[in-house]
């Protein structure tokens, strides 16, 4: 899903907006990945065995020498040692911890090669490399890497307190002779990244003319063109286009489409109209909704005009023009705009 | 093999762009300059190749957007990778080697600024492994960092010699972000920040766009009194995972190194985004002692995504144009803890 908040005015050169981009990846696992996971939800540790005898946690799917499908898991202890640590004073969202901590490399008991993780320690004097370490596990777990909550310092173990490592596991077939093998499980991993979207100076100069009730664009000075909206350089040309240009609120319908299908987020019942609008003055079409008649009346070259809402609803937004409507005007006869589609 | 040569190179950098992630309006006087050092037109440019990433744009297809910036109807040859633009510039000479084209314009863009950074380069690792944890980029090179002063490979006065050395160098450069240098000692007195790594071991957020221009033999003379030749060209990769490799080294540094001729290189731009990984660059690459590295301040001194690979060519190229050095490295890093490399070597005459 993509959110856009409504624009804001600054003291800025351009006009910005916090967006936040986010999605739920759904992955397949496979053999290797899939049992290891498998294994973190009952609260094992699975590695796997490389062809020159490196026991890896997590497993790598295929083996960096022979790049051979990775068959052979061993069981782990949860218990290990760092090998490296550094410390993380500004931790950012969806790390394991929320607070200042460590992140260590630790070869857990029975593995040759250390693992990524948190250590939650209060200051950096309270880690060192060579320090013996255990797995706290989520309160919950799903077969994700999170069910791993971080690693906590600890002094001693008891013995016969911790699974003993080297217990072999076979990883799930992917594929049998008779075809496909047990199905592996899916993850799924959440994304979600945040960012300050800046409009450029021309798309500025547009949402700032909105504002105003203007629809502005800009002409390219090599090829007269004009662009609504503007859009930076002229993309026949590849120069800027600084000469702006205030539009008629008047146009034609070049092309358009009959919405049918509702989907998520859906601000109006189909069917409506969603057309391309070449305003007078204009050498490019701007996409906008068909309003005030039947979709089954619209046609291509008929006349329209922008409708805006009131204006104490107006910001730095496209959304101030609510819709378009025909004027009755007759039609543009198409050799007009034939150029345009 | 087609004799091809670096004979153009503009870039913009700064610390944080105010303007669209698209980066039109940077890519505009960019492209304007290397036609009026080069002397070519639009029309001359057979292959345009660019590297950016809408994950750090924050929108899609923003790659498609900035093509506005070369006026791209009737329509152009066209290609993008989602990697540094060191790699387009990969895909560029193949091109001209396939002998389709005499010319490419390479580019590359990033407004790094727009999102955080280090948080957003978790999505360059394992989806299923690593990404769910967020390991940002300063951590992860903090654990390298520490692998090495506890193998005694290098202390953290090793590393403030290379923070002193790229902030001196980065005073004559006019497009570093963070230039000044003062003294190893001051530099050590400074607070740790991601322990063992102060904030200078670490590149600056950059926010930037830089181009390369590329031309096959005679149309390469005709463009530069001096063309910097393309005698190496090769990069190599290592498992993303990081506990299937030794962190302190760079296996793919070393494979890249073995196909080209490093012989005589006297100047040597190398991509290390962390003090620590200019070490272990020279010491995979086999420098000798007097080979100059980084007189631009490399990438600890501004290290915008996207072009901080394509600059170390372009910087490098720089020293062949001006007769300074008759064979110099560019170096470009991609992934984490110098997971995969590129080496680029090139002469003053072919």
């Amino acid at each position: 899903m993509f959110h856009f908040w409504a624009m804001t005015t600054s003291q800025s050169r351009t006009l910005s907006s916090p967006v936040r981009v986010s999605f739920d990846y759904t992955r397949s696992t496979g053999p290797v990945l899939g049992r290891y996971l498998e294994g973190l939800r009952e609260g094992i540790v699975l590695a796997g065995r490389t062809s020159d005898g490196r026991v890896i946690t997590p497993p790598l799917e295929f083996d960096p020498g022979t790049h051979a499908a990775t068959t052979d898991l061993v069981r782990v202890a949860e218990s290990g040692t760092v090998t490296s640590w550094t410390w993380c004073p500004e931790p950012v969202e969806g790390q394991p911890l929320d607070r200042p901590f460590a992140w260590a490399l630790v070869t857990l008991d029975g593995a040759t090669a250390p693992m990524l993780h948190a250590l939650d320690v209060a200051s950096p004097s309270e880690v060192h490399t060579g320090q013996r370490v255990r797995i706290r596990w989520a309160a919950e777990r799903q077969g994700l890497v999170t069910d791993v909550a971080c690693f906590e310092p600890v002094d001693a173990l008891a013995d016969g307190t911790w699974p003993q490592p080297a217990d072999a596991v076979p990883a799930r077939d992917a594929v049998a002779a008779d075809g496909p093998g047990e199905p592996t499980p899916v993850a799924i991993t959440p994304v979600a990244l945040d960012y300050t979207y800046a409009a450029s100076p021309e798309e500025s100069s547009f949402f700032r003319g909105l504002a105003e009730g203007r629809i502005v664009g800009q002409r390219c000075p090599a090829c007269n063109k004009v662009y609504v909206p503007p859009r930076g350089a002229c993309p026949v040309d590849g120069v800027p286009t600084h000469d702006e240009v205030e539009l008629a609120q008047t146009g034609i319908v070049t092309t358009f489409c009959v919405v049918n299908v509702p989907f998520l987020g859906q601000q109006i019942k189909p069917p409506y109209v969603s057309a391309y609008i070449l305003l007078d003055g204009a050498d490019i079409a701007l996409q906008h909704l068909i309003l005030d008649i039947p979709a089954d009346e619209i046609r291509m070259g008929m006349r329209v005009e922008a409708v805006w809402k009131p204006r104490e609803e107006w910001g730095t937004t496209i959304e101030n023009i609510s819709h378009f409507r025909p004027t009755g005007e007759p039609d543009a006869d198409y050799d007009t705009y034939k150029h345009h589609l | 093999m087609r004799d091809v040569a670096v004979v153009g190179y503009a870039q913009r950098q700064t610390a944080q762009f105010d303007g669209s992630p698209t980066m039109v309006e940077v890519l505009v006087p960019i492209f304007q300059e290397l036609y009026a050092s080069t002397g070519f037109a639009k029309s001359d440019i057979g292959f345009w190749c660019s590297g950016s990433s809408d994950y750090l744009a924050g929108r899609s297809f923003s790659f498609v957007q900035s093509v506005d910036a070369i006026g791209a109807l009737p329509p152009v040859n066209e290609s993008h990778v989602e990697m540094d633009a060191a790699w387009a510039l990969y895909e560029a000479w193949l091109k001209i080697q396939t002998g389709e084209v005499d010319t490419a314009l390479v580019y590359g863009f990033g407004k790094a600024s727009a999102g955080t950074l280090r948080r957003t380069m978790s999505l360059q690792l394992d989806p299923l492994t690593m990404t769910p944890l967020w390991p940002d980029t300063v951590s992860i090179a903090g654990l390298q960092a520490r692998l090495g002063i506890d193998a005694g490979l290098w202390t953290e006065r090793d590393m403030a010699e290379v923070a002193q050395r790229s902030l001196t160098d980065a005073e004559s450069n006019e497009h570093a972000v963070r230039k000044g240098g003062s003294s190893v000692e001051e530099l050590l007195a400074r607070p740790l920040y991601a322990d063992p790594l102060r904030k200078h071991d670490c590149s600056p957020v950059t926010d930037g766009a830089a181009a390369i221009v590329l031309a096959a033999g005679d149309v390469a003379r005709r463009a530069t009194e001096r063309p910097a030749w393309i005698t190496g060209l090769t990069h190599r990769i290592d498992p993303l995972h990081l506990g299937a490799r030794d962190l302190t080294e760079a296996p793919s540094v070393r494979a890249a190194a073995a196909g080209v001729d490093l012989a005589g290189v006297q100047v040597a731009e190398l991509h290390a985004p962390f003090s620590h990984q200019e070490l272990i660059l020279r010491r995979e690459l086999g420098l000798a002692d007097d080979v100059r590295i980084n007189p631009s301040g490399g990438a600890l001194v501004s290290n915008p995504l996207f072009t901080g690979g394509l600059n170390r060519i372009g910087e490098a190229a720089r020293r062949i144009w001006d007769g300074s050095a008759d064979r110099a490295l560019g170096h470009a890093t991609s992934g984490p803890a110098l997971q995969q490399n590129l080496l680029c070597v090139m002469d003053g005459s072919n």
